[in-house]
């Protein structure tokens, strides 16, 4: 690019063996912003094609889950909820777990299900996984709504154990949290299955294994001292304690909590943006 | 061969891909551990002995292959460059290079403007989401913004004339219907370099013809820079203007395009294994052993201009006392039009009317200029009135030959299926 001939022309673009450790392009992410709205666009029209109940099934999903944690882990295993109404409490919990591990599992395929269109053309990679951090955005907003919904009718109904906390103000901090958490461990997860498939065996467990490290079927309070502040190395913990401290005035809530999620959230991020790097440009031949 | 000056789009300097064998065929953990564990022992790897080879026919000592080794060269804004080569001599390896899908191993190549690839058609679409939605999304991907597909939608519905289905999703298609959808969106494609890697296998003969005349087009009538990846050396050669010749990873060759597609097909000849059909077993009484094309001087041969006569020979071994044998040819062109049919019954000539049994040996001659230029299959039935059941054997596409373009100024643009010489009279 450097060579100073008068008849060199201007390259837009450079292709060589090389690439920075650390390389995020915004300009061509940008450039792509929509191809990533296209994307978005597909991911929510196709997971409702054929389907008769189409969007509402963003309800559906939650409060069944909701309805079996509350069965199962309240009534049968008796656990505790702060307090709270049980389908405030575990509709909380799995609206925001359900969004964290989407994010997860989906950016940790990224390249095994877009191996086909990544073969073959070139774009900014990272617009798969963040197209789907979107989408799911999307369908988290509507149960978000959904839960507002919840959240009013108990309050109208005198429910006096719940209630807004300013914590609230806080919500896109922890949306941003779960959305970058997800999409650093999914990559990280991703950039290691191009050459270990078994990872992917095992993603779904882990991130199983990982809710139950997280208080999203009961409150870090039913925990003994002990557990309770291991469970706080969880970035994820301080993200779903906060959302519930928030909305429904229980739990705990702790600023530096929040900042110690936020930095290992970024510190993953950066990692995950180099591992992502480096295995974009060489993938085509491993996978 | 073009240097580079102010018109240069594309510059290629010392490029090398080089992919490790064995290593690739390693897919999960176990394989590393193994590895390490045979390393550590002092053991030889035990997944290198896969795939060690080198050229793609012949055993290699070494572990690592070169796709491509040492390219340079630069391409001018406007040139259609057709890249020729056999399978394997790195034709695709060098697309997805510049198409980005893959870095190289050593070397630079450098890019003014837009660079779009055909790689192939057809990615990204999604079988759920209607045509007219795949446009945009397939737009998307290959780096067209929204307002620029929107601005095109039109023409480009138009192009792949399934208007009628635009608005159905894609999973209904057949599957040429789907390609020229595909094509249509790249074709409309505003890149200042486009890359085409072998669309044109796809889809019916007449849809062939209107994305070679969208790519004369492109190139011709808009100053684009195409690069044409191809084993139709027809397409090559009245398409492009220029051709690089890969052979092994390397660059042979780089020139006008008619000259470097002839010297690709002289050393085709000598380089590719025989077409010979050959069975030496058979249950049947009478069947086909051996067959060959020949030249007018008896060489064997399988690649013929449309100027010189086209030999089959048939060795028919019998194996039971069968009379009044005859046999029955067609002639297939790739497209499977059926072009010519003979039956050596009509010639008045039944080939085995004898007790005697073993080889027998039929030469039929196609006589110069009677077909057009293409690859042609051959298709053979052997039967006999005195034979139950009538039809003794029939061989679908047993031995095929190319035939390449005439010497005349009408070359590859004939249109017909045939070309033959007829008799003209003033009378």
């Amino acid at each position: 690019m450097s060579d100073a001939r008068d008849n060199q022309p201007q390259w837009d673009l450079v292709i060589e063996s090389k690439t920075p450790l650390f390389r995020l392009n915004f300009r061509e992410l940008w450039r792509y912003r929509d191809l990533l709205f296209l994307m978005v666009m597909r991911d929510y029209k196709a997971s409702f094609k054929q389907t008769i109940l189409g969007p509402i099934w963003f309800f559906i999903q939650p409060l069944l889950t909701s309805t079996v944690y509350s069965v199962i882990f309240g009534m049968i295993a008796k656990l505790g909820t702060d307090g709270n109404p049980r389908l405030l409490f575990y509709l909380s919990g799995v609206i925001l777990w359900n969004y964290f591990s989407t994010c997860l599992n989906s950016s940790a395929n990224t390249f095994i299900s877009n191996a086909n269109i990544f073969g073959k053309v070139y774009f900014p990679r990272l617009i798969m996984p963040v197209s789907v951090i979107i989408s799911n955005m999307l369908r988290f907003s509507v149960q978000f709504l959904f839960f507002g919904l919840a959240l009013a009718y108990y309050i109208i109904q005198g429910n006096t154990a719940v209630h807004i906390t300013w914590v609230a103000l806080l919500t896109p901090v922890f949306i941003l949290i779960m959305a970058a958490l997800g999409l650093s461990m999914g990559l990280i997860v991703s950039s290691l299955t191009t050459k270990y498939r078994d990872l992917t065996h095992l993603i779904g467990f882990g991130v199983q294994l990982m809710m139950y490290a997280t208080p999203v079927v009961y409150p870090a309070s039913e925990l003994p001292l002990k557990w309770q502040q291991i469970i706080q190395y969880n970035p994820m913990t301080a993200v779903i304690e906060g959302f519930r401290y928030a909305f429904l005035g229980s739990g705990t809530f702790s600023p530096s909590m929040l900042l110690y999620s936020l930095g290992i959230t970024v510190v993953l991020f950066f990692i995950s943006v180099i591992m992502f790097n480096k295995v974009e440009k060489g993938f085509m031949d491993t996978v | 061969m073009t240097t580079l000056n102010q018109h240069t789009v594309l510059q290629v300097e010392d490029v090398s891909k080089m992919y490790k064998l064995g290593l690739v065929s390693t897919k999960s953990l176990a394989h590393d551990l193994n590895r390490w564990w045979h390393r550590t022992r002092g053991k030889e790897d035990p997944y290198l002995r896969i795939g060690e080879s080198n050229d793609r026919a012949s055993r290699g000592e070494s572990d690592y292959v070169y796709a491509l080794q040492d390219i340079n060269f630069c391409v001018d804004q406007g040139e259609a460059v057709g890249i020729i080569g056999r399978n394997g001599a790195g034709k695709s390896t060098l697309l997805k290079l510049l198409s980005q899908v893959t870095q190289p191993t050593t070397g630079r190549i450098s890019v003014r403007g837009r660079i779009a690839s055909l790689l192939e058609v057809g990615t990204g679409f999604h079988p759920e989401l209607t045509g007219r939605e795949n446009i945009f999304l397939n737009g998307a991907i290959l780096g067209m913004r929204k307002k620029e597909i929107a601005s095109k939608l039109d023409e480009i519905i138009a192009f792949s004339g399934v208007e009628r289905y635009i608005d159905t999703p894609v999973k209904r298609y057949s599957s040429g219907m789907y390609v020229r959808l595909a094509f249509a969106v790249a074709a409309h494609l505003e890149s200042e370099i486009l890359i085409v890697d072998e669309v044109l296998a796809v889809g019916d003969a007449e849809f062939q013809k209107k994305c070679l005349g969208k790519m004369g087009e492109v190139s011709k009538g808009q100053g684009r820079t195409v690069l044409f990846v191809s084993h139709n050396m027809q397409a090559v050669k009245s398409l492009c203007n220029r051709a690089i010749y890969l052979q092994n990873g390397r660059l042979k060759s780089d020139g006008p395009a008619q000259l470097i597609v002839d010297q690709y097909l002289s050393g085709y000849d000598s380089m590719e294994t025989t077409r010979q059909y050959k069975n030496l077993d058979s249950e049947k009484s009478v069947f086909l052993k051996s067959a060959r094309c020949l030249n007018t001087s008896e060489n064997e041969k399988y690649m013929f201009t449309a100027d010189e006569p086209i030999t089959l020979e048939l060795v028919i071994h019998k194996q039971h006392p069968v009379r009044g044998v005859f046999l029955h040819l067609l002639i297939r062109n790739n497209e499977e039009i059926t072009l010519l049919e003979t039956d050596s019954k009509e010639a008045g000539y039944a080939f085995i009317d004898t007790d005697k049994e073993g080889d027998f040996i039929s030469r039929v001659t196609i006589p110069s200029r009677v077909l057009r230029s293409g690859r042609f299959h051959v298709t053979l039935g052997i039967a006999s009135a005195q034979h139950d059941p009538f039809q003794i054997e029939s061989l679908d596409s047993f031995i095929s030959f190319d035939v390449l373009a005439d010497k005349t100024p009408r070359d590859a643009r004939r249109v017909a299926l045939l070309s033959t010489i007829l008799d003209w009279k003033n009378v």
